[in-house]
C-alpha cells in the first residue's frame, strides 16, 4: 500500500501522524461513535418497523397485507440518499411548527438521518422476515398441533425457533449493510466516520491517510459484526434441519 | 404548508432529459452511468468469481483479499477513494463522471463475483463427477454441465446486484456529477421545493427498480427447474 503512489512515481509525502495528532485524533473517536450511535438506533427502529410489516405481509386480512405491500415496494426501491434528502430537506416543511421547532433544537440532522435509514431498511427487514415466516411449510404446525402441543407450543417450540435460524443469516447481512449505510449520512451534515475522513482529507490535504484509516476502521466493525454472527449461527444451527453450504454474504 | 405541483411540471424536462439520460450541458445521467456501470461490472465480476474459484493461490487469494475488502467498505467511501486515486493514476484531472463510472464497476464488480462462485459451486459436485465419468473434458464439462445450471442459479440475484446498482448511482451526486438526484438538489435549492421535487424523483427510481424487481420475479419463475422438465 506504501508504495502504490512512489512505485508510479508521483511524489507523495506520507504523514500518517496527521491522524492523531489533535484534533484531528477527536474527529475520528467522535465519527466511529456517531456512526455507532446512528448505525444502533437506526437499526432497533428498523427491526421493529420489520417485524410489524413483516408479519402485516403474511396476515389474512388483503387491506392490511396490501398497505404493508406498498411500504415495502416503495420504500426499498428508492435510493436511500433520495430518503435521506426528503427526510431532511422536504418533510420537514410539512411537519408541525412544533415538532420542527424540537427537530431543530434536538440534532435534525441524527433524527433524519434515523428516519431515513430505518425506514429504508425496515422495508429491506420486512421483506426476509415474510420470507422467513412464509418459508415453514404448514404441514409443521398441522404436524405440531396432531401430537398434542398447544398453538403456543408449536410456536414456542417448534415455527419460530426455525424462522429464526432462517431469517438471522439475511438479517445479518442487512445489518451490515445497514451499518455500511449510516456512511451516506454525512451528505445531511451528520458528523460520522466518512464525514470525519473527509473533514481530515480538507484539512490536512491528507487523503490516503485519512481514507486508509476511515476503511479500516469500517472493516473491522464489518468483520467483528460478521465474525460474532457467523459463530452463533452455526452454535445454534440445527444439524440436517437446514442445509446451509454457504456462509452468509455480508 | 401547501404543495406547489407545479414546480415538478416546470423543471420535469431538466431533471429527466438532463437528470436521468445526461443529456445537457452538465454531462453524467443516471441511465449514462448505471448501463455501462452494470454492464462492465457484470464482465469485471464473472473474472472476480473465476478468479475465487481459481487452485492457483497466487489467482485465488488476491481475489478473494479484493472481494472482502469492498464488501466491507461503505460505497461512499470507495468512491472517494477512486476520486481520489483515478487522477493520480491517470495524471490528469478526470470528469466526474469517468471516476464514478470507474467506482461503481470495481465495487459492483466484488459483488457480482460472489455471485458467480455461489452461483458455479451451487451445482452439485456429483454433476461434475457424471460429467468426467462420460468423458468430457474440463473445459466440455464447464460449458456444457456447470455453467448453463450455474447461470440459471444466478439470475435472481444477478438482476437483485443490478437493481442495488441503479439505486447506488444515486452516490454519484456525492462527488458532483449530474443525475437525478444532483438534479433535484439543484432544482430544489433554487426554487426551494425539496418536497416535491424529492417526491418527484423517487417515484422516478422506483419506476425503472420497481419494472426490474418485477422483470427478476418473472425470469425466476420462467427459468425454475420445475417449469424447464415438461
Amino acid at each position: 500500500m506504501l508504495m502504490i503512489p512512489g512505485f508510479l512515481g508521483i511524489p507523495y509525502d506520507f504523514r500518517w501522524s496527521v491522524l492523531w495528532e489533535s484534533p484531528h485524533g477527536q474527529w475520528i473517536l467522535n465519527g466511529l461513535l456517531n456512526t455507532i450511535k446512528i448505525g444502533a438506533v437506526s437499526w432497533i427502529f428498523a427491526i421493529l418497523l420489520g417485524i410489524l410489516f413483516g408479519a402485516l405481509r403474511t396476515s389474512p386480512f388483503r387491506p392490511l397485507r396490501a398497505i404493508a405491500t406498498a411500504y415495502v415496494e416503495f420504500f426499498r426501491n428508492v435510493p436511500l440518499l433520495v430518503w435521506l434528502f426528503f427526510w431532511y430537506f422536504g418533510a420537514p416543511e410539512v411537519f408541525p411548527e412544533g415538532i420542527r421547532q424540537w427537530l431543530i433544537h434536538h440534532g435534525m440532522e441524527f433524527w433524519s438521518g434515523v428516519a431515513g435509514i430505518s425506514v429504508y431498511h425496515g422495508a429491506r427487514m420486512a421483506e426476509i422476515i415474510r420470507a422467513g415466516i412464509q418459508s415453514i411449510p404448514k404441514t409443521q404446525t398441522e404436524a405440531g398441533l396432531s401430537s398434542g402441543l398447544s398453538i403456543f407450543e408449536t410456536y414456542r417450540f417448534i415455527i419460530i425457533p426455525i424462522a429464526l435460524r432462517l431469517i438471522v443469516p439475511p438479517l445479518t447481512n442487512d445489518s451490515l449493510g445497514l451499518l455500511k449505510n449510516t456512511s451516506l449520512a454525512m451528505t445531511i451534515g451528520v458528523a460520522e466516520l466518512t464525514f470525519a475522513t473527509r473533514q481530515i482529507e480538507t484539512y490536512t490535504a491528507k487523503a490516503f491517510e485519512a481514507f486508509t484509516a476511515g476503511t479500516l476502521i469500517y472493516l473491522v466493525l464489518c468483520l467483528s459484526i460478521s465474525f460474532v454472527l457467523n459463530r452463533m449461527e452455526s452454535r445454534f444451527a440445527i444439524p440436517g434441519l437446514i442445509a446451509r453450504t454457504e456462509r452468509p454474504e455480508h | 404548508m401547501n404543495f406547489d405541483w407545479a414546480a415538478i411540471i416546470s423543471n420535469a424536462k431538466f431533471l429527466l432529459v438532463q437528470g436521468l439520460l445526461g443529456i445537457g450541458i452538465f454531462g453524467g445521467g443516471t441511465l449514462r452511468l448505471a448501463i455501462p456501470a452494470i454492464l462492465l461490472g457484470f464482465v469485471v465480476g464473472i473474472f472476480l468469481g473465476l478468479a475465487r474459484l481459481a487452485r492457483r493461490p497466487y489467482i485465488h487469494y488476491p481475489a478473494v483479499l479484493y472481494i472482502e475488502l469492498i464488501r466491507g467498505t461503505p460505497l461512499l467511501m470507495v468512491i472517494f477513494w477512486f476520486w481520489f486515486l483515478v487522477p493520480i493514476l491517470l495524471r490528469k484531472p478526470v470528469p466526474e463522471y469517468w471516476v464514478a463510472l470507474t467506482a461503481f464497476v470495481m465495487f459492483e464488480a466484488a459483488y457480482i463475483g460472489e455471485i458467480v462462485r455461489a452461483g458455479i459451486q451451487s451445482v452439485g459436485r456429483g454433476q461434475v463427477d457424471a460429467a468426467t465419468a462420460t468423458g468430457l473434458g474440463h473445459l466440455q464439462t464447464m460449458y456444457d454441465v456447470i455453467l448453463p445450471q450455474a447461470i440459471r442459479n444466478m439470475i435472481p440475484s444477478l438482476v437483485t446486484q443490478f437493481i442495488i446498482l441503479f439505486k447506488d448511482t444515486s452516490l454519484a451526486s456525492i462527488i458532483g456529477m449530474m443525475d437525478l438526484t444532483k438534479a433535484a438538489q439543484t432544482v430544489s435549492e433554487r426554487d426551494l421545493r425539496p418536497f416535491e421535487m424529492y417526491i418527484f424523483i423517487a417515484v422516478v427510481y422506483w419506476i425503472f427498480t420497481y419494472s426490474m424487481s418485477r422483470f427478476a420475479r418473472w425470469l425466476e419463475v420462467r427459468m425454475s427447474p420445475d417449469r424447464a422438465i415438461p
